[in-house]
């Protein structure tokens, strides 16, 4: 179990947290400003002391892309010019933006997919190849 | 914050510029194209130089790290220039690393460092896999937390894309003019990767399939063409092939000098009229409008003001489109037109080289090609041919004023520059 006060703000942290089942963002503590993924300096204030902020996991739609093309990590788990993948642009509930990896979509039809269309957050169910990240996924309510 | 107007210490003017061709060559790499764009610039200075003159060189470059296996190329540029043992440096910021080389250089004169110096760029694509090269290619993304969801640039501008689409009604033909009039150009480029128009290539691939006996596609024109998936395949929804630039190999070099030299080279210098750039999130999840590049319009801002000129004064322009929507984007950024009006403009021809604003006449990156870190002085070639009336078949009359809109990787870096004939 990672003990969340100790855990620097790092990607590290991030990844570790999103196997646990936790989409896990940092909150300024002087101005308030929400990130995810975290950092540990605010871009708005220039302050560094951040706490661990967890996110619901519900957002909308900003934009996507239906993949054909991909790089070789994604051609390793697969995906290939028949067999695309999706990834998007969720603004959160709570603010922020985030890529992820977008599942549930009919992607023979991409224009069926619609801007502003709810989603949720996926956790995985098994831990990533070592030296992979576990790529942050949503799936279209 | 005081608020002052930039403005260079000293006037900077350009007295020659060069590429080498654009194109796909796995025999030839980074120093042998290098070497051919530098001879190309030398040869357009009208009273000649000697190249033992420029006293430093700077040369941008995304990965030739990862491309050919080669870091630390500036130097390595100079050697085979000639150039040794002056100061050489590399400038990385992604695809609009020349730019960077371009502005930098101009700097470096302004403060009066250097009387004369080189910007210049390179980079050799052609020999990696496509899964290799885009992987390359998106290392100048978010590594952490857009390549780990599968971002590649095609789907990374394919996002742009798609919120374009939904805020504005953007259509996927209105982005198939832009590949149309930007091949139209590169077809009169004699340097262009594809020197080629769109229509001549769907002849020719009519010709090859009566020529083999099979079956004979139905297309009558360039939009029949763009919308079949089998001539038009689609890499990153909503981009398709042919809203993408090419994979390819070339260099670009630009001899930079002081205004007050200018005169000892050539009776029409081109002179450094504004310069801008600014920096933005990494990721496009970082920004809070993908529709509009808020470092395009930092930066043209910038050289706008520099220049004292407005985007109507502006006459021709070079802009980054290394995606069709790259260059609605850009058009929008720029001010040339307002935001939302950009594919309406691209469809209406309105920037075609007969069209009140031609942009990108040289085939731009689509077309002429995107050797990723030459693109931004390459941008300037176009300028200095336009200008000085060597740009043969694809010439635009009287141009005075024209820009160079120069973009890394999604928006995270944009370079602008206005130049002046006077």
């Amino acid at each position: 179990m990672v003990h969340m006060e100790k855990q620097e703000f790092t990607a590290a942290s991030f990844f570790g947290f999103l196997e646990q089942k936790k989409l896990m963002g940092a909150k300024c503590k002087k101005c308030g400003t929400l990130y995810l993924p975290p950092r540990p300096l605010c871009g708005e204030c220039l302050g560094y002391g951040m706490e661990w902020f967890q996110f619901s996991g519900r957002g909308k739609l900003v934009s996507y892309s239906v993949v054909r093309v991909g790089t070789t990590l994604y051609e390793e788990k697969g995906y290939s010019r028949d067999n695309p993948y999706c990834w998007g642009l969720i603004q959160l509930d709570e603010g922020p933006r985030i890529s992820a990896l977008l599942l549930g979509a009919d992607l023979s039809r991409p224009d069926s997919i619609t801007i502003g269309q709810p989603l949720e957050v996926v956790f995985p169910k098994k831990r990533e190849e070592e030296g992979e990240r576990t790529p942050v996924t949503f799936r279209f309510e | 914050m005081v608020q002052r107007r930039r403005r260079l210490a000293r006037g900077v003017a350009v007295i020659g510029a060069g590429i080498s061709h654009f194109g796909a060559f796995k025999e030839k790499d980074s120093r042998d194209l290098f070497v051919e764009a530098f001879q190309s610039a030398l040869e357009t200075v009208q009273k000649g130089i000697d190249p033992r003159e420029i006293e430093a060189i700077y040369v941008g470059n995304l990965s030739s790290d990862c491309f050919e296996g080669q870091a630390h190329v500036a130097p390595l540029m100079a050697e085979w220039g000639g150039l040794n043992p002056k100061p050489a440096t590399r400038t990385e910021d992604a695809c609009a690393s020349s730019g960077v080389a371009l502005r930098e250089g101009i700097i470096a004169v302004a403060s009066g460092l250097y009387d004369i110096v080189l910007a210049s760029g390179v980079e050799s694509m052609n020999k990696l896999t496509t899964a290799r090269t885009t992987d390359t290619l998106a290392a100048a993304a978010d590594a952490i937390y857009e390549v780990s969801v599968g971002a590649t640039f095609p789907s990374l501008y394919a996002q742009i894309a798609t919120a374009h689409m939904a805020k504005y009604g953007t259509t996927e033909e209105q982005l198939m003019k832009v590949a149309i009039k930007n091949h139209n150009n590169g077809a009169l480029n004699p340097k262009a990767h594809f020197n080629s128009s769109i229509r001549d290539i769907m002849n020719s691939r009519l010709a090859r399939a009566k020529e083999r006996g099979q079956p004979i596609p139905s297309w009558t024109d360039e939009m029949e063409f763009l919308k079949d998936p089998s001539a038009n395949p689609i890499v990153a929804w909503p981009m398709k092939l042919f809203d993408c630039s090419p994979i390819t190999d070339g260099a670009a070099c630009a001899i930079m000098v002081a205004e007050d030299v200018a005169r000892n080279f050539t009776d029409e210098p081109i002179h450094v009229l504004g310069t801008g750039q600014a920096s933005d999130a990494q990721a496009l999840h970082g920004r809070n409008d993908i529709t509009s590049l808020r470092a395009s319009k930092l930066a043209a801002e910038q050289a706008y003001e520099m220049a004292g000129v407005t985007p109507e004064d502006i006459q021709l322009a070079e802009v980054h489109d290394c995606f069709t929507i790259a260059e609605v984007v850009a058009i929008e950024d720029l001010g040339f037109f307002k935001p939302g009006e950009g594919p309406k403009a691209a469809e209406e021809g309105r920037t075609a080289r007969d069209g009140e604003r031609p942009v990108n006449t040289s085939g731009g990156l689509k077309a002429k090609g995107h050797p990723v870190g030459a693109t931004g002085v390459g941008q300037l070639v176009e300028v200095w041919e336009q200008m000085s009336g060597h740009a043969g078949q694809r010439q635009v009359a009287g141009v005075n004023l024209a820009l160079t809109h120069n973009v890394g990787a999604s928006g995270s870096s944009v370079v602008v520059h206005i130049f002046e004939r006077r």
